[in-house]
């Protein structure tokens, strides 16, 4: 330091040196002081908006409780989906202090597998604060009971007591309802809800529980609790509860659906049962099914693989997606057609075994002599059939086709359609850019050929039939105009005499579906649809997936009908000998209970228990390596 | 009037009276932060704090000449316990910084912080002045100051081994040597600060790290300077009110009775309450400065002096480091925290300026 020549060193000298020193060092001290007091101003003033929210951020927890999903009911209030109390457990990852040590707790306590400490060990890398890693569901409430009694043990697992979605009727309302599973990834990117990523949330994620996700979702509780640093909980702070979500009501009745999947049996199909009266839709059946159940648990791979795995596709809802060839259940609706275009319907034709169009012969399924109209749907005589689509060219028939639903995507809640063909010669040209021929028309009119429908549409045809009025089926009370159709009366009556003597007439082709019932009658069309492009066999016996399938429509009362029913069976070898019983059995139902409970217990006796029981069994065989498919002459 | 006795007369009032409060107001704390309870901590500091009263009173009684005799004796003393207590962690496996003399655990490096400013201020005192410029006035200090530094380095305890530099600095620096040669060592200690830096050990150097950028890692190593923060900063003007510091209460803020003890009082008596302390303690380091500006030899004037630094070092490094301004190097706020060791020391520091002070004040009764 550049200084004045300096003064010489005396004991005075050094006592003003030591003065003038020691006053530095105390204003030295003193500004040091200023500077920290003015430092704490700072942080407890300007500073002090932003560390109140960082303090209470602290002593607060808020976590969000998933809102209880709305129910799902049928048309009577009883519940086809509901919420059961599911006990789980989760992380949170802030207070997890001795992760080691807590995971293999955890894991010897709930015997969890490697599978699942891998998914926990990846969920916590990617969790972040205090947002939950789910370790477990469903837990038994002596596996709840040893983790809570260890708790204090264990920093940073929180139980929790929450709901989980219920159905009661299991693969019955698979398809119908669809299933909730935890939303993904791309569903929280989409929608950015919080609550999308608190461990036991589920949204919709098919079918009606999809569709009506924003009306059952509810409205989530917030708890706000005081917690310490180690994630204790010192009180309870104010608590808002969840809001249910509302109940969606629909028009099926519980009861025949479970009916209905019980009886559909091993078969592969659909049935779907209409009111005539409205539309409603009281059963929407396609077996064989998934159980809800497992989905909304969140399935397992095996499981999902099995489901896959079976050539019955039980992952696809028959009733809107699956398209069949409708066989001769069209010819009701044809024969409203020919009279509509001035045919007569006591006007005889002969079948002698066929029907010639020029060079070629169209063979029937008899020899049925000379027929009117209604013996023609009676005996399901193809020829008669021939002679009228001959005459009339399709292009007259289609119309009344469609108008009968054929070929119609319906607004129906919550379902996927594939809504087949109704071909006329405009379709063929756009399609083929080919002319229509006479044999097309004759192909259709059998429903075979181009002509493929869903068996919604087929249900749908019946109660149409059945009504004389433009029913639209629908799943909730939403109102359609359901007019008249444009038809006559004798039209409609015709065809429903016919129905009625394909059931309860001499030689009819249902005649062993009568129903069991006094007073009461059905009357019905079956049908037998080749499959298609297979030219195996003569689809009466031989591999399973080449066989016909076998429809029926049908409707009862005969007269002042109430109900309309579409069955199919896929590979069912005929309409009357695999869809028609069936029909038979589920319509009791509607009329007498106890009668078709009987009939469907000899049966289940048969298959081997309910369905619940058999899929379990077939599941746990599968899983064995053993040979699951409980159609014999099936080559594995 | 009521005559007062001389013997009452010659008692401190208004140190005790500060002393007092400054503890006093600790004491509350520490009721506040154990959940509203004079145990674990209060009653004990209580306690103690009047022993270590009792024990400054009595020192101050000591004549100067006593601590003058003994200050190399003392220094050497607490250097071969420095030395022990080296010897024994080695052998015990692992950092060791107090004996346990069963009653309590002595930290040797505490008393180092006295006994340097003693032994640097009688070497000073005996210097002639005419040597105050020279080479000797120089490297006897620095290797005073150098082996206890650099034992107590050894610990590893950052924080004494610079309050034992400090104390010994200021008492080179009120002693008159020559004022560029501390602008020139100031310069190459900043300059060797990377060299230092590279010396420490890992967890230090994460200290320092995060104390620069404490944000980086609020969940981990820079949780302390966090926490301080909002504890400090949520008590606002007028604080949350007794008993009601959130994050005290609720173990946010580690170690809230100790080391950061003014973060758990700010939260609840907040700038007033942390004004009133820096008060209290200006009234404190005001005395002593006073004391050392008084003193009539030049022992108790660099005695009284070096120690008022060892004091004041003690709060601004714990202040600092609360507020986010220093690295968390772990010293206590004197009297106000939780703990014997510092305590002592500082008890012990008063007693010595007390006895300067009434040295000086026996001078001059007999000067008029």
């Amino acid at each position: 330091m550049p200084r004045k020549k300096s003064p010489p060193i005396t004991e005075a000298w050094r006592g003003m040196t030591f003065t003038r020193r020691a006053l530095l060092v105390g204003g030295g001290q003193m500004v040091i002081g200023a500077a920290l007091a003015t430092r704490m101003a700072y942080i407890s003033i300007i500073d002090n908006d932003r560390y109140v929210l960082e303090s209470e951020s602290n002593r607060v927890n808020l976590t969000l409780i998933p809102p209880r999903r709305g129910w799902i009911v049928d048309k009577n209030g009883k519940a086809l989906a509901n919420n059961r109390v599911s006990l789980r457990i989760d992380i949170i990852p802030d207070r997890l202090h001795n992760k080691e040590f807590v995971l293999g707790q955890l894991r010897t306590l709930l015997r969890l597998d490697g599978d699942a400490m891998e998914r926990i060990n990846r969920d916590l890398k990617a969790a972040s604060g205090f947002q939950p890693v789910a370790i477990a569901e469903d837990l038994s409430e002596g596996d709840y009971a040893s983790i809570l009694v260890r708790l204090p043990e264990l920093p940073g697992v929180a139980p929790q007591r929450g709901f989980a979605r219920n159905y009661p009727t299991g693969a019955a309302v698979g398809h119908l309802i669809g299933y909730v599973g935890a939303p993904n990834a791309e569903e929280y990117q989409k929608d950015k809800d919080p609550l999308y990523i608190t461990p036991g949330y589920k949204i919709g994620k098919d079918g009606l529980e999809k569709y009506f996700q924003p009306v059952l979702k509810g409205e989530p509780g917030a708890k706000r609790v005081e917690v310490t640093a180690r994630g204790k909980v010192v009180r309870d702070l104010e608590t808002s509860p969840d809001v249910q979500g509302k109940t969606v009501h629909l028009t099926i009745d519980a009861d025949l659906q479970d009916y209905v999947a019980r009886r559909m049996g091993r078969e592969s199909g659909a049935a779907v049962v209409i009111d005539c009266t409205n539309g409603d839709i009281l059963s929407f059946v396609s077996m064989p099914s998934f159980d809800p159940n497992s989905f909304s648990d969140g399935i397992s791979n095996s499981e999902y693989a099995w489901l896959r795995a079976d050539d019955h596709q039980p992952l696809i809802n028959k009733a809107t997606r699956g398209l069949y060839p409708p066989g001769s259940t069209l010819k009701p609706m044809a024969a409203i057609a020919a009279i509509e275009h001035g045919i007569d319907p006591s006007e005889r034709h002969t079948c002698i075994g066929g029907y010639r169009l020029g060079s070629r012969f169209f063979r029937c399924l008899g020899t049925h002599g000379s027929v009117d109209m209604a013996t023609a749907i009676m005996k399901s005589c193809n020829s008669y059939f021939y002679w009228v689509a001959h005459r009339l060219g399709y292009d007259a028939i289609a119309p009344t086709a469609k108008l009968m639903g054929l070929g119609e995507e319906f607004q129906l809640a919550g379902s996927n359609q594939r809504f087949g063909t109704i071909p006329d010669s405009a379709w063929k040209m756009r399609k083929y850019d080919q002319p229509w021929s006479a044999s097309d028309s004759l192909n259709a009119v059998i429903g075979q050929g181009y002509v493929i429908v869903n068996p919604l549409q087929l249900a749908v045809m019946a109660s149409r039939i059945a009504s004389g009025r433009r029913l639209y089926p629908r799943l909730i009370r939403r109102e359609f105009k359901n007019e008249a159709l444009p038809f006559s009366a004798e039209a409609l009556a015709t065809a429903r005499h016919g129905m009625d003597l394909v059931v309860n007439g001499p030689g009819g082709t249902a005649g062993r579906s009568k129903l069991p019932l006094d007073g009461i009658a059905m009357a019905g069309k079956t049908g037998t649809a080749q499959v298609r492009g297979l030219n195996t066999g003569n689809g009466k016996a031989g591999a399973w997936k080449f066989r016909d399938h076998g429809l029926f429509i049908g409707f009862a009362p005969v007269d002042n009908p109430r109900y309309a029913t579409a069955v199919v069976i896929e590979h069912g070898m005929g309409g009357s000998r695999a869809a028609a019983p069936v029909a038979k059995d589920f319509m009791t139902f509607l009329f007498d209970r106890e009668k078709a409970m009987e009939a469907l217990e000899t049966f289940e006796t048969g298959w081997g228990g309910t369905i619940k029981e058999r899929m379990d069994r077939d599941y746990a065989a599968w899983k064995s390596g053993a040979s699951s498919d409980p159609d014999p002459g099936v080559p594995q | 009037m009521i005559p007062v006795p001389p013997a009452v007369q010659r008692i401190p009032w208004k140190l005790i009276a500060v002393l007092s409060a400054i503890t006093g107001f600790g004491l509350l704390v520490l009721y506040s932060a154990a959940g509203g309870s004079w145990s674990p901590w209060a009653l004990q500091q209580g306690v103690r704090f009047l022993a270590f009263l009792t024990l400054a009173l009595i020192i101050g009684r000591f004549p100067i000449r006593i601590f003058e005799d003994f200050a190399y004796l003392g220094y050497i003393g607490v250097l071969i316990l420095l030395i022990a207590v080296e010897l024994l962690g080695f052998v015990g496996g692992g950092s060791q910084r107090w004996l346990d003399l069963g009653f309590m655990n002595l930290q040797p490096s505490e008393l180092m912080k006295v006994a340097i400013v003693l032994a640097l201020a009688r070497f000073y005192a005996q210097l002639p002045p005419g040597n105050t410029r020279t080479w000797t006035a120089l490297w006897p200090a620095l290797v005073m100051i150098g082996f206890p530094a650099a034992l107590v380095m050894l610990q590893p305890d950052l924080g004494t081994a610079l309050a034992i530099c400090i104390g010994g600095v200021i008492v080179m620096f009120v002693a008159g040597l020559p004022f560029w040669w501390f602008g020139s060592a100031a310069g190459a200690g900043a300059a060797a600060l990377p060299v230092l830096f590279s010396m420490l050990h890992d967890y230090q150097q994460k200290r320092v790290l995060i104390f620069l950028d404490p944000e980086s890692d609020p969940l981990g190593a820079g949780y302390h300077i966090s926490q301080s923060k909002i504890a400090i900063g949520s008590g606002g003007v007028s604080g949350k009110g007794f008993l009601n510091g959130s994050q005290s209460h609720l173990d946010y803020l580690p170690e809230g009775h100790t080391d950061f003890i003014f973060a758990t009082m700010a939260e609840e008596w907040g700038l007033l309450g942390g004004l009133a302390l820096l008060f209290a303690f200006f009234l404190l380091l005001r005395w002593s400065t006073r004391v050392a500006l008084k003193a009539r030899t030049r022992f108790g004037q660099l005695t009284a002096a070096g120690l008022t630094m060892t004091i004041f070092f003690y709060i601004a490094i714990n202040l600092m480091m609360v507020m986010g301004l220093a690295p968390v190097v772990g010293i206590p706020l004197p009297l106000f925290s939780y703990g014997g060791s510092s305590m002592l020391t500082v008890m012990t520091c008063v007693g010595i300026v007390l006895a300067i002070e009434n040295d000086s004040k026996k001078q001059g009764s007999r000067l008029s």
